[in-house]
């Protein structure tokens, strides 16, 4: 059973090359767009913490700014 | 009612959501590739070689949503000059562009124990080269102008120019003789393709979908966080 649904009557190497080739895809396009969200938000958390304590409260004041440093989702 | 569209507004969703849409993703996708790759059957003709199917079709379907739903927006960005509709078709268009490579290299896959040959010069797959020009050059665009009212400009030019090819895809095995064959799923008239393979092929396609939203989440907030970087500059 395992065998055949490798082989595929012989198309085996197509079918999973195409599956495959679709996933790796799927796998580096989800790394690259992780690794540019996470270096954006490494620059903002950086760019926040060097801000004096009157301009970090004019910052923090803004509710997007806070969802941003709140946020500590793992995706 | 532009106002809802507004970055500050859908932040605080869209920077939870795409860890629900990854898991809804994971399962989806998981029951898609059993169903395609063990459960249905194999076809008369192309024997397994069809399952190849399941991932170039929706690809396929996907890339040309993508770049219509650019077009759109661009356009609509562009006239009413709404700034965020630019940012959400930037964020739509690496996935856009990702399942364009995924559709040709998967036909290609599918040619060669279909008809022979990796690669023909016929209108179907030139067509979905140039789209996949276009998605590239939109991208390029991006990163020469970033973010100015030029890029705003210039990538709707290039959305406008590609819109034109989208149709030629679509009907280019009605106009001229390829090596494709005819749609087998219409939406207005009866789809030649059994429902042992259409369910299967929609499960697929509900999978890529989704996996072209979590992109344009992460993507989508990493360009606000990006906007946010520059206004942090400002204070």
């Amino acid at each position: 059973m395992i065998s055949e649904i490798l082989t595929m009557n012989g198309y085996g190497f197509y079918v999973w090359s195409a599956f495959a080739f679709s996933l790796l895809n799927f796998t580096l396009l989800y790394v690259v767009i992780k690794i540019q969200y996470i270096k954006e938000k490494e620059k903002f958390i950086a760019k926040f913490g060097a801000l004096n304590p009157e301009r970090a409260t004019i910052a923090k004041s803004q509710s997007i700014n806070k969802e941003i440093l709140s946020n500590t989702s793992t995706i | 009612m532009f106002k809802y569209f507004e970055p500050n507004k859908i932040f605080s969703i869209t920077s939870k959501a795409p860890k629900y849409v990854l898991f809804l993703f994971i399962i989806i996708l998981t029951v898609g590739l059993i169903e395609a790759l063990i459960l249905s059957p194999e076809d008369y003709k192309q024997s397994h070689s069809v399952r190849i199917m399941y991932v170039h079709v929706p690809a396929a379907w996907i890339c040309l949503g993508i770049f219509s739903m650019i077009t759109f927006l661009s356009v609509i960005g562009y006239v009413f000059k709404i700034r965020n509709f630019f940012l959400i078709s930037k964020s739509l268009a690496p996935s856009g562009f990702v399942f364009s490579v995924i559709a040709l290299v998967t036909g290609s896959i599918w040619g060669k124990p279909t008809w022979g040959t990796w690669w023909a010069w016929d209108a179907r797959i030139t067509s979905m080269l140039i789209l996949s020009l276009f998605y590239f050059i939109y991208l390029i665009a991006w990163r020469i102008y970033d973010n100015d009212d030029k890029a705003f400009k210039i990538t709707t030019i290039i959305t406008v120019a590609g819109i034109i090819n989208v149709p030629i895809i679509k009907y280019s095995v009605d106009w001229w003789n390829t090596l494709h064959q005819q749609a087998s799923i219409n939406i207005l008239s009866k789809s030649s393709i059994h429902v042992s393979m259409l369910y299967p092929l929609l499960i697929m396609t509900a999978a890529f979908t989704l996996f072209s939203l979590l992109i344009f989440l992460m993507k989508y907030n990493t360009e606000l966080i990006k906007i946010k970087n520059k206004g942090l500059d400002r204070l």
